[in-house]
C-alpha cells in the first residue's frame, strides 16, 4: 500500500464534497483523510485527500475520475514533489499535577503547546507532518490518552520545485 | 413566499416583467428545442404542469415514472438529443433511479426534472420529500438543486450542455416547489459558467501519429467499435477509415449499427455471446484499436486472457476509461469523429492485411451463429431471422434484457446506425417496452420491433396503454419460454440444473392482455404460423403484440463462461 496525496481545487457549491466522497466509495478507493477549506480564490475550495493505493494504475484512475467531476477545477498528485504537508492534532492526556512537568518536557522538542489545563488532564495541540504527529502520540500514549482528534493532512506545493519539469500535473490529456 | 420579496417587491423599472419559475423553465425548454416531455404530474410539480397545460411542447404520460425515463432513453438513443423527463418529488423521483443509472452506464443524454418540497421544509421529512440530490449523485453526470429562481435559465442551459457534450449522460435538476411558483426578473442573456468542465474533443497530434505508425506496421489489426461511434455520429468516418486501411471491424453490443453488418470488413459482435470470428479476431490481433468502447467485462471476458498479443490503442472522449480495465499503449482522448477524421487525414501506409482478412473470412464462414431446428418447437433464433428478413434489416429494434436480447443482437443484422436500442451496462429488465415508445416518438416513420421476453415484459407492461393511446407502430415480440431464460440458462450450466425461482409457468394470456388495452394480440407456436402472423403484423402501422411460444430449453450460444477468455467459447459449432 502506497500513500498518495492529492490536491484538488473545486467550485464551492452545495453537494461538491458529497460528490467527491461518493466517488471514493463508489469506486472502492481507500481514503485515509480528507480536508476541505476555502482557498485563496473566492468561491473555490481546496481539498487535500490522502489515499492508500496498491499500484499506480489506481492512483491514475482516482485522479482521472476526480477530474471528470464537473465541479473539480484541478487535480494534482503532489506526493512526489516538494510540498509542505501539515496536520493538526489535539490530544487530551491524563496528567495529574505531579507529572505535568514531565509532560511539558516532552512537548517542547515537538514544539507542541498546551492549550487547556484541567484538574487531571492537559490538552496538547501539535502541528506538523503526519509522521511527527504519529511519533508524538506514541510518546504520550503511556500517560493515557483520554481523547484524540486529528484533522488529516492538508498540503500544497512549495514555492520552489527542485526540478520543475518533473512536476506531475494530471489533467485531461 | 421566500423569493418573491427579494426580486419583485415594487420593482417596475425594468422592461421585462417578472416571470414565475415555471414560466422560466418552459421558456428554457423551448429555447433548447425540446419536442417532447416524458412526464408524470404530482403535488410538487403541479405549478409546473399548470404551465405545461398551455405550452407548445408535446407531453407523453407514461403509466409509471420508470416507463417515462426509459422512454426518454429510447428517444435519446435514436435522436442523440437529450430525453426530457419531469416527475414529482418523493416517489416520483425515486421511481426514476433505475433509468438514471441505466442512462449513466450507457452514456445517454437526459435532462430530468424532479419536483421537491419547498425550500423551507427541506430536511423536515415533509410529505413526499426524498433526498434526491443525495440519492442521484453517483448515478448522474451532474445534478442541481435550484436555490434561486433567477438561476433557472442558466441551470437549464448548462444541464443540456453537460448532458450532450463530452461523454453524454443524465443531468438532474431538483425543483423546490416555491422556486417553481415564485417570481423573478431575469436578464435575457444567459451564459453558462462551467470552468471545471472542458471535454477534450480534438485528438493529440502525436498520439494520432503513433497510432498511424502502429497501424502501418500491424499484420493483424482490428477495430473494436463501441457506442462512442454512434454518440459521435462517426459511422461514415469509421467506414471510410476501415476501408482505406483495410482493417476489420468488431462491434460491442451497444455499438451495433455503427458499421454495416453486410460489409466485407465487418466481423461481428464480440463478447460473452459474440460470434466466434469476432472473439477470435480480438484474441489473435496484434493491434487492437478500440474506438468508443469501454472494455466492459461482458466484452473482454477474463482480462488476463484478453487480447494477449495486441498492442492496445484506445480512442475515448472520457480519459478515465482509458487504461481503466486494459493497459493501453496508445491513448487518444478525443471525440470518435474528430479522431477518425485525423486518422484519415494522416493517409498512413496501408498495412498488409489480406492474409488476416482471409483468416477472418474463414472463421466467419465456418463458425457462424447456429442453432438446431428439427421443426418440432419454435426456435427464437428463427423468429429473429424472420423479423430481419421481413423488415429488410431496417426496423428500429428495441430489446429488454436476457436471452431474447442476445438472440436479437446475434441474428438481426444492422445495416444502419441508430436503429438499435438496448440496455447494455446496467442490463435493465423492463427497459424494452417503454424504450420502444420513446424510439417510436423519435422516428415516427420507422417500424419499431420491441423484442422482449416473458419475464422482462411483465416488468413494465403497463406502458401498453401509451402504445395504444399514441397508436405507435410498435410490434411487440415476446419470446416466451415461460422462464427467466438467462437465469435458467446459467442455472442449467453452472448450478446443476437447480432452477431456483427462474421458471414462471403461470402467466397471463399476453394476447388477451394486449386486447384488454385495445391492441391486437396473437399467440404463435410454430414457424409456419409465425411467418403468416409476422407478415400480417408488419403490413400495417398499428401496434401489435405477438406471444411466441418458443422452445423453453433453448440456450444462447456461443458463450464465454465467467472467468474464461474470449478464445474459450463454449457451444461453437463448425458448419
Amino acid at each position: 500500500m502506497k500513500k498518495r496525496i492529492i490536491n484538488l481545487t473545486v467550485n464551492n457549491r452545495p453537494g461538491v464534497l458529497n460528490r467527491i466522497t461518493n466517488l471514493f466509495s463508489k469506486r472502492n478507493y481507500n481514503i485515509e483523510s480528507i480536508t476541505v477549506g476555502h482557498s485563496e480564490q473566492e468561491g473555490v475550495s481546496r481539498i487535500t485527500c490522502v489515499v492508500n493505493v496498491d499500484n499506480d494504475r489506481i492512483i491514475e484512475q482516482i485522479t482521472k475520475q476526480l477530474n471528470k467531476q464537473i465541479d473539480v477545477l484541478k487535480v494534482t498528485d503532489i506526493t512526489d514533489q516538494a510540498i509542505v504537508a501539515r496536520e493538526l492534532a489535539l490530544v487530551k492526556v491524563l496528567a495529574t499535577p505531579s507529572i505535568r512537568s514531565e509532560i511539558y518536557s516532552l512537548i517542547e522538542p515537538f514544539r507542541a503547546s498546551i492549550i487547556d489545563v484541567g484538574k487531571d488532564s492537559l490538552v496538547i495541540q501539535i502541528t506538523g507532518d503526519p509522521d511527527k504527529i504519529d511519533a508524538f502520540i506514541e510518546l504520550v500514549r503511556p500517560y493515557g490518552i483520554k481523547e484524540l482528534a486529528r484533522t488529516g493532512t492538508t498540503a500544497f506545493l512549495r514555492g520552489t520545485q527542485r526540478l520543475p519539469s518533473q512536476a506531475k500535473n494530471i489533467s485531461i490529456l | 413566499m421566500l423569493h418573491e420579496t427579494a426580486f419583485t417587491s415594487g420593482n417596475t423599472k425594468a422592461e421585462s416583467k417578472p416571470m414565475s419559475g415555471a414560466e422560466l423553465l418552459l421558456r428554457a425548454l423551448i429555447e433548447e428545442n425540446v419536442e417532447v416531455i416524458f412526464g408524470y404530474p404530482g403535488g410538487a410539480v403541479l405549478p409546473l404542469y399548470d404551465e405545461i397545460y398551455d405550452a407548445d411542447i408535446a407531453h407523453v404520460l407514461p403509466r409509471h415514472e420508470q416507463g417515462g425515463i426509459h422512454a426518454a432513453e429510447g428517444y435519446a438513443r435514436i435522436t442523440g438529443k437529450p430525453g426530457v423527463v419531469i416527475v414529482t418529488s418523493g416517489p416520483g423521483a425515486t421511481n426514476i433511479v433505475t433509468g438514471l443509472t441505466d442512462a449513466m452506464m450507457d452514456s445517454l443524454p437526459l435532462v430530468v426534472f424532479t419536483g421537491q418540497v419547498a425550500t423551507n421544509v427541506i430536511g423536515t421529512d415533509a410529505f413526499q420529500e426524498a433526498d434526491i440530490m443525495g440519492i442521484t449523485t453517483p448515478i448522474t453526470k451532474y445534478n442541481y438543486q435550484v436555490r434561486n429562481i433567477e438561476d433557472i435559465p442558466r441551470i437549464v442551459k448548462e444541464a443540456f450542455y453537460i448532458a450532450q457534450s463530452g461523454r453524454p449522460g443524465p443531468v438532474l435538476i431538483d425543483l423546490p416547489k416555491n422556486i417553481v411558483t415564485g417570481k423573478a426578473q431575469v436578464s435575457e442573456d444567459v451564459e453558462i459558467h462551467l470552468p471545471g468542465y472542458q471535454p477534450t474533443t480534438k485528438p493529440n497530434y502525436l498520439q494520432i501519429r503513433k497510432l498511424t505508425e502502429a497501424v502501418s506496421r500491424a499484420k493483424k489489426p482490428v477495430i473494436l467499435a463501441g457506442a462512442g461511434i454512434l454518440h459521435a455520429k462517426a459511422t461514415e468516418e469509421l467506414k471510410q477509415y476501415a476501408e482505406m486501411q483495410r482493417i476489420p471491424v468488431v462491434h460491442t453490443l451497444l455499438g451495433l449499427g455503427g458499421f454495416p453488418a453486410d460489409h466485407e470488413l465487418f466481423v461481428g459482435m464480440a463478447g460473452m455471446h459474440g460470434c466466434y470470428a469476432a472473439n477470435m479476431a480480438l484474441n489473435e490481433a496484434d493491434l487492437l484499436i478500440n474506438i468508443g468502447a469501454r472494455f466492459d467485462d461482458r466484452l473482454t471476458g477474463n482480462l488476463d486472457k484478453f487480447a494477449p498479443n495486441a498492442i492496445v490503442a484506445h480512442v475515448d472522449i472520457d480519459p478515465a476509461e482509458i487504461g481503466k480495465n486494459v493497459p493501453t499503449k496508445i491513448p487518444v482522448v478525443a471525440d470518435a469523429k474528430e479522431a477518425l477524421k485525423e486518422l484519415i487525414a494522416q493517409k498512413g501506409e496501408q498495412p498488409q492485411t489480406e492474409e488476416w482478412l482471409a483468416t477472418i473470412q474463414t472463421w466467419k464462414r465456418d463458425y457462424p451463429y447456429t442453432y438446431e431446428d428439427d421443426g418440432s418447437l419454435l426456435k427464437p433464433q428463427k423468429v429473429i431471422e424472420m423479423l430481419y428478413e421481413k423488415t429488410n434489416g431496417e426496423a428500429i429494434v428495441v430489446t429488454d434484457v436476457g436471452q431474447h436480447q442476445m438472440w436479437a443482437a446475434q441474428y438481426y443484422k444492422f445495416k444502419n446506425p441508430h436503429r438499435w436500442v438496448t440496455s447494455g451496462g446496467l442490463g435493465t429488465m423492463g427497459f424494452g417496452l417503454p424504450a420502444s415508445i420513446g424510439a417510436s416518438i423519435a422516428d415516427r416513420d420507422a417500424t419499431v420491433l420491441c423484442i422482449t421476453g416473458d419475464g422482462s415484459f411483465q416488468m413494465c407492461s403497463q406502458e401498453l396503454a401509451v402504445v395504444k393511446e399514441l397508436n405507435l407502430p410498435v410490434k411487440i415480440i415476446i419470446l416466451n419460454n415461460t422462464a427467466l431464460g438467462m437465469v435458467r440458462q446459467w442455472q442449467e450450466l453452472f448450478y446443476e440444473k437447480r432452477y431456483s425461482h427462474s421458471k414462471i409457468p403461470v402467466q397471463p394470456s399476453f394476447e388477451k392482455l394486449a386486447e384488454a388495452y385495445g391492441i391486437q394480440g396473437y399467440t404463435v407456436s410454430d414457424a409456419e404460423e409465425a411467418d403468416r402472423v409476422l407478415t400480417e403484423a408488419l403490413s400495417h402501422r398499428e401496434p401489435v403484440l405477438i406471444d411466441f411460444r418458443i422452445d423453453p430449453e433453448e440456450n444462447v450460444f456461443p458463450m464465454v463462461a465467467p472467468g474464461k477468455g474470449l478464445s474459450e467459447m463454449a457451444g461453437v459449432k463448425k458448419r
